[in-house]
Formats: structure tokens, C-alpha cells, sequence
């Protein structure tokens, strides 16, 4: 059976993140006229309003801003085969948030402010998710 | 900021019985908790000329309503695509459009069938379309999970408990077993909570409020007609709606909030005071919007009723309990109560300052506080009678 947990549908605004996703590369926005880094893309920056925008290469680096441990899964058949799992929203270096998963570490070792690097994972030809792991050093639990 | 201070009342109110399977449309809950509300203001639905809801395209139009109870003319009839944040909005908007003689006696109600129909907490669509594509792809879909992250941040700031979440469990549950209406009756112990199923982890399942089918309606006129209507009026002295910058795209959307342990109540407290010229420990009763446990010791906070980051302490020690100092959902909330979107929080406001919560009743309650939403928006309420 395929992948049958949700899938992005990427739009014009959008389609640049999950393309770089499939090349290894984590890619924000950032103004072309203030410097302001925003995530999740959008057309105006809500520092300047201005429409001008570029997308810059991320570090992939960030610490967990808070998590939560997802043991009930929902949908029960979609999830049943994942949970325990971490979804965390990482404050990455760049300033800016973002959700994913923090994988790679027991799910009763996450801390706050933890730092983590992202990892990609090819789930299908035309999807990578950005995910996060503990950064080298981290407390990974047993 | 709201400028209508005591010039509009809530005259009435109805409501169906709460169930897990109502086995009736949303339309007909929706008539009945609104007919009820007219006739408990001692009205024909000749004398009503608003219904305003909400919903998230799981009721009905306020319209069909008005078309099933025959109401003649129902010139201003709205609907607001919104979650719980708009259980008081839809009575500011109420009054809104009777202070501006749209409308002179308008009827606001939430139907739902939450538990037999469409579930609010059952998670979304697979496939993942605007900003949901940043979210439900790393398994990250429900209410629960959604707010489970807010409640984790406030943990991480200030240490708030486990225990202290459940005492707020077991403290509206007291209320719940003297509340002929409520769903959830049988007492509630500090160790059941703790036995009970980690959901989402901050979050067991006794944090986590009903799904349940029902509705609710009350009847707002103008202060001056309330007084000649059947029930003692209670006025809406306060009221605020709104939220801090960047909210996201829908309720889910938090990415870019300032602070997580931090919620609307912050940002609309000091409008809410002000148009109501009174402040928090002014107030008798509080129904504080509990979708779960965390977010009245957020509310708690935002509006004032102590410092950020004293919410946890705040509900111990019995201080929110109905012989408490601030007695809070002491109808048993959307925890033990009902989950009716939050407007079951006015119904219990109004009968509580009428003096008609029989073994519950609050001696002497004169002002109420009543508050909707957990997330980045929502609106409130001070009350008295
Ligand atoms: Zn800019």
C-alpha cells in the first residue's frame, strides 16, 4: 500500500519550499527590501508590506520551542502504525518557526530549547518532509 | 472598544438537552433552544427580528431558523464562519445591529450534533491545502494536538502541573454532578484523572472537553424593552473581541504567534475592563472558555485574575471551586457539562445572575464574567443582573 498520511499540496507560493525539500536544501523567504526571513511563504512581508521576496538557504538549524507526544492516533488507521510520535514547532537560528516531526530520540526525551538539525525524508518520488533530529551532542534519550 | 454599556440585555434563554445522539438535524436543535429562548423572554416570534450563529458549516444558516419558526421578519440574520471565539461575539454583534436599529430584538444560538454528526476533534481533510500543508503532514491534525502545544509552552515558562491540571478537572466536575443537564455526572477524583489516557501528551483524556449534540439560544433586546419582558433582564455591561498580531491563516495556523503560553485573553482584557468600568476582582462567576483543562489557566491570567504564570497556582486550593473565592464553570463547563461551542457558558452566566441554578446557584452572584476562545482569538463578556 502507498503513503496514506496527508500529502502537501503545494501551490505557486509554495511549490519553491517543497522543491528544495526534494533536493536537501530547507529554504525560507526573505524580504528583498527590509531583510526581514518569513515562514511560512507568503506574497507581502508584514514588517514592510513590501511584494518583493527571495528565498535563501537555511541553516537547518534550530532548537524545539514546544512539543507535544501524540499517543491517540487520529485518523486511527492513518496513524496507528506511527504513534508514539514528536510533532515540534523548532525555532530555526533564522529567526523564524516552523512544525515538523523531531525524530531519531525517545519521545520522553525531548527538552525545551534542545538543539536539532533537519534531516530530510524522502516518504515518495514527488515528497520530502523536512524533519529535525537532535544536533551532534544532544541528549537522545535510550 | 464597546461603548454600549448596559444598553442591551439578554432577555431569554433556551436550550435543548445535550447527548451524544441527538438523532434529529442540527436545524431542528437550532429551532428548539431558540423558540424556547423566546418564550422564556414571555415573546411570539412576531416580536423577534435577528437570529446571528456561528459555526463551521456544521449547523444551519441563521435563516432556517427564522423559515421554521415562522418568523415574519428576519431582517438581519448572520452567520460568522468561526469557531468557540465567537460564543460572545455573536452577542456584541447582536447588539451592535440593534444599537445601529438594524435589528430590535435579535436571538443568537450554537447547534451542533458534535458527537453524532460532524466531530470537531476527528482531524481533517488528507489532503493538505494551504497553510495546512506546513501542519497535517508531520501528523499534526486535531484540537487536541493543537492545543496540546500551547499547554506545553506554559509548562516549559512557569512549570504549570499535571495535578494542577486535574484539579480543574475534578473542580468542574463537582459542579457537573449538581447540574440536572450535564453530561458528565459522576464525581471525579485526582487519581482518576491521572489514570486516564495520555491523549496527546500534555494532555490525558480528562483534559480533553465533551463532544456532544445540542444547542443553546438566548434573546438580546434593548435594555429598555428587557425591562418590561417576562425575566429578570441581565445586561451586558462589557464586552471585547479580538486577538494579538499575526493570528495565522485559520484557528490552527500558530506558526508565527508571539508566544504560546500566551493566549487572545492578553490582548482584549484591557478593553473588556474598560468598557465594562470594572475589573477582575469585580467579578462573582466566571464560565471560562475549557475546551480543555490548560486554557482557563491562560484566561485566568490574560485577564487579570492573576500574574502570567501564576494560572496553575491560581486554581488551587479550592479557589475556583463553587464555595471559591471566583467560582468557575460552575455548570461543569464544556468538560463535564456539554460541548455546545462554548455558548453554554452565557446560558449558565444569565441563569446564575437570575438566581434560578437551583442546587448549584452561586448566593449572590451579580456579576458575571463569560469568555470564548483558547487560541489566538476570542471574545468576552461582563455580566450582571
Ligand atoms: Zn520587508
Amino acid at each position: 500500500m502507498g503513503y496514506n498520511k496527508p500529502l502537501p499540496y503545494p501551490n505557486s507560493e509554495t511549490k519553491p519550499f517543497w522543491d528544495a525539500c526534494r533536493d536537501g536544501i530547507l529554504r525560507i523567504q526573505r524580504c528583498s527590501d527590509c531583510g526581514t526571513n518569513r515562514f511560512p511563504p507568503t506574497g507581502v512581508c508584514p514588517a514592510c508590506q513590501s511584494d518583493r521576496s527571495e528565498w535563501i538557504e537555511a541553516s537547518g538549524r534550530g532548537r524545539v520551542f514546544s512539543w507535544i507526544v501524540v499517543r491517540h492516533p487520529v485518523p486511527k488507521d492513518v496513524y496507528a502504525d506511527k504513534v508514539p510520535y514528536v510533532v515540534a514547532i523548532i525555532a530555526l537560528d533564522e529567526g523564524v518557526r516552523m512544525v515538523s516531526n523531531l525524530v531519531d530520540i525517545d519521545v520522553d526525551s525531548v527538552q525545551a530549547d534542545m538543539p536539532v538539525t533537519v534531516r530530510f525524508d524522502k516518504v515518495t518520488d514527488e515528497l520530502t518532509l523536512p524533519v529535525f533530529v537532535p544536533a551532534d551532542g544532544a541528549d537522545r534519550g535510550s | 472598544m464597546f461603548n454600549a454599556r448596559d444598553k442591551c440585555a439578554i432577555a431569554g434563554v433556551g436550550f435543548t438537552d445535550y447527548s451524544r445522539d441527538s438523532g434529529r438535524p442540527v436545524r431542528s436543535l437550532a429551532s428548539e433552544a431558540c423558540l424556547k429562548a423566546i418564550q422564556d423572554a414571555g415573546l411570539s416570534v412576531e416580536d423577534v427580528d435577528g437570529f446571528v450563529s456561528y459555526n463551521f458549516n456544521d449547523s444551519v444558516p441563521a435563516i432556517a431558523v427564522a423559515t421554521e419558526l415562522g418568523v415574519p421578519a428576519a431582517g438581519f440574520a448572520v452567520d460568522f464562519l468561526a469557531g468557540g471565539n465567537a460564543a460572545n461575539l455573536i452577542v456584541l454583534n447582536a447588539i451592535a445591529a440593534i444599537e445601529a436599529g438594524l435589528a430590535k430584538t435579535v436571538v443568537c444560538y450554537r447547534a451542533m450534533n458534535g458527537r453524532s454528526g460532524f466531530r470537531l476533534g476527528g482531524g481533517r481533510e488528507m489532503a493538505a491545502h494551504g497553510i495546512t500543508q506546513f501542519t497535517a503532514p508531520f501528523g499534526w491534525i486535531t484540537y487536541p494536538q493543537a492545543m496540546a502545544m500551547w499547554c506545553r509552552r506554559h509548562m516549559i515558562e512557569y512549570g504549570t502541573s499535571a495535578e494542577q491540571l486535574g484539579g480543574i478537572a475534578v473542580t468542574l466536575r463537582e459542579n457537573a454532578v449538581l447540574n440536572e443537564r450535564a453530561m458528565q455526572r459522576a464525581p471525579l477524583t485526582l487519581d482518576d484523572y491521572m489514570n486516564s489516557r495520555m491523549i496527546v501528551d500534555p494532555f490525558r483524556l480528562l483534559d480533553i472537553c465533551l463532544e456532544s449534540d445540542g444547542a443553546c439560544a438566548v434573546v438580546v433586546t434593548s435594555a429598555e424593552r428587557a425591562r418590561d419582558m417576562k425575566q429578570k433582564p441581565v445586561y451586558v455591561s462589557g464586552g471585547a473581541y479580538g486577538g494579538g498580531p499575526q493570528q495565522g491563516e485559520d484557528l490552527f495556523d500558530a506558526i508565527r504567534w508571539p508566544d504560546h503560553a500566551h493566549n487572545y485573553s492578553k490582548y482584549i482584557a484591557a478593553d473588556l475592563w474598560a468598557s465594562a468600568g470594572i475589573g477582575p476582582e469585580d467579578v462573582d462567576i466566571a464560565q471560562i472558555y475549557d475546551c480543555f483543562t490548560y486554557s482557563i489557566v491562560m484566561q485566568l491570567e490574560g485577564f487579570g485574575f492573576c500574574k502570567e504564570g501564576e494560572g496553575g497556582a491560581f486554581t488551587e486550593g479550592r479557589r475556583i471551586a463553587r464555595d471559591g473565592a471566583l467560582p468557575v464553570n460552575t455548570h461543569g463547563g464544556l468538560l463535564s457539562e456539554a460541548y455546545i461551542h462554548g455558548f453554554n457558558h452565557v446560558i449558565e452566566a444569565v441563569e446564575q445572575l437570575r438566581g434560578q441554578s437551583g442546587p448549584r446557584q452561586v448566593e449572590g452572584a451579580e456579576v458575571a464574567l463569560t469568555t470564548a476562545g483558547a487560541m489566538t482569538c476570542g471574545s468576552a463578556m461582563v455580566l450582571h443582573n
